[in-house]
């Protein structure tokens, strides 16, 4: 895994919302946590880190406080080592929410935040996969177009950005509405 | 001469800085040969037909495979920082790439020093860590998408993915947000905005609407985005005005979408094809 972001250390004060934030060294490391986690039915979400330790493309896992010890015990058994655990202090940016649908005729486009892909519903074949800035981008087009939807790997498997993030939510629907 | 900035979806593409040409549907630069599908091949790709029609020499580009862990854009930001204040480009457009804030601010400071600063384009990921860095007045040129417009328009978001609901939404009016984005100083001197309808604005508000030919099919279409961007930086390179150029850039990039024919499948390649066509039918005609 790369080092890309430097965190800056946070001042640790006293919580008022009962919420912590897992810090990781990058977006690939919060998806596998993401993964791990809700598969172990705990309350957490995915959002945009503090202002004060944002240096780029960068995403954290906000949970219950009080099961800090249990959820870095079960991090810590896959080797996932999150860089800080701390309490939330600021207010979290929220992932996009809008997701947009459009046809044209028997294709599905979706568009989650910058990313879209699109989908022939005849054959569940993903013809297109556009939008975004990050350089996976390219390489996950490279990889999804003109396989089936059901074949396809999938950004949150083999992305690492928030433009990958974001496609994965878009897939997620498509695969939802196929 | 143009130059451009971005990265190749391979792991282990080297770092290359060369002159890139033309062959087919790939980009050579040294040995290296690169399929144009989309992302900065496809930008390149258009860009070299642009230069070609408008009788100026190829683009000389700085390329690294990254499939976005960072890795090799790290080692393109460090070969920025230390050798761009040697180059004399007239424009340099930067493209897909891994947004670093603190690797991007050391690279401009390098360009802050050059004798003669070149007129600066961004799309991708270096418009996104230019607005997140609090830099975009610092680019003569931005060529967002219309999620992206709304991103530029959100003073708080860090990337297109927490662009705020209330600013994303449909209902939003292009020019509002055009507006928001120069209220927050997060939008370069021009933006060229496409979508459905093709947008040039500046601070003071829109100054062209290019809206035909109108071809549904495109939006889906992977690298429709990334040909504007090399059309519009190889016309900016070539002597033309920053305003001139994206309404003309438009036109061309319509025009090649229009006469490929489009399904929402397919391929960019189609497209940059037509680009010549295109360019003859704007340039020559009255």
């Amino acid at each position: 895994m790369f080092n890309r972001f430097k965190k800056k250390k946070l001042e640790i004060i006293p919580n008022k919302h009962g919420r912590g934030i897992l810090v990781f060294e990058n977006t690939t490391e919060v998806i596998r946590a993401e993964n791990i986690l809700k598969s172990k039915g705990w309350e957490i979400k995915v959002m945009g880190p503090p202002p004060n330790i944002r240096s780029g493309c960068d995403l954290v896992i906000e949970f219950p406080l009080i099961e800090e010890l249990s959820i870095v015990r079960s991090l810590s058994e896959l080797n996932i080592k999150p860089l800080q655990v701390v309490p939330v202090n600021d207010d979290l940016l929220d992932p996009v929410n809008l997701i947009h649908e459009k046809e044209y005729g028997k294709y599905l486009m979706i568009r989650a935040a910058n990313m879209k892909i699109t989908v022939d519903r005849d054959t569940k074949i993903i013809v297109n996969v556009s939008g975004g800035g990050c350089p996976d981008v390219p390489y996950l087009a490279g990889q999804m177009v003109n396989r089936h939807l059901d074949e396809a790997p999938q950004p949150k498997d083999i992305g690492h950005t928030l433009c990958a993030y974001a496609l994965q939510i878009a897939y997620d629907r498509m695969v939802a509405l196929c | 001469m143009l130059g451009i900035v971005g990265t190749i979806p391979e792991e282990n593409f080297p770092l290359v800085c060369g002159t890139v040409s033309l062959e087919g549907d790939n980009i050579i630069v040294d040995e290296n040969r690169i399929s144009v599908n989309r992302g900065t091949p496809a930008m390149i790709a258009a860009a070299i037909e642009t230069l070609k029609y408008m009788d100026m020499p190829n683009p000389f580009c700085y390329l690294v495979g990254d499939i976005g862990n960072g890795n090799g854009c790290k080692l393109l930001y460090k070969e920025l920082e230390e050798n761009i204040i040697n180059t004399s480009f007239e424009t340099l457009a930067f493209h897909y790439f891994q947004p670093d804030v603190n690797l991007f601010e050391k690279v401009i400071k390098e360009i802050s020093k050059m004798p003669k600063r070149p007129i600066l384009i961004a799309d991708a990921g270096f418009m996104y860590v230019a607005k997140m860095g609090g830099d975009a007045p610092f680019f003569d040129l931005f060529t967002p998408d219309v999620g992206e417009l709304a991103y530029l328009a959100d003073e708080k978001a860090p990337h297109p993915f927490y662009t705020r609901g209330f600013i994303l939404h449909e209902d939003n009016q292009i020019p509002d947000l055009i507006k928001r984005a120069y209220q927050y100083n997060n939008a370069a001197s021009y933006l060229l905005v496409k979508g459905a309808r093709d947008y040039v604005a500046d601070k003071d508000g829109i100054l062209s609407i290019i809206e035909n030919p109108t071809v549904e099919a495109l939006e889906p279409i992977g690298g429709t985005g990334d040909t504007l961007t090399g059309i519009v930086s190889a016309l900016i390179s070539s002597g033309l005005d920053i305003k001139t150029a994206s309404a003309k850039a438009a036109m061309v990039n319509r025009l090649a979408g229009f006469y490929a024919k489009p399904t929402p499948a397919t391929q960019i390649y189609d497209i940059i094809k037509q680009i010549p066509r295109a360019l003859s039918e704007v340039f020559e005609s009255k």
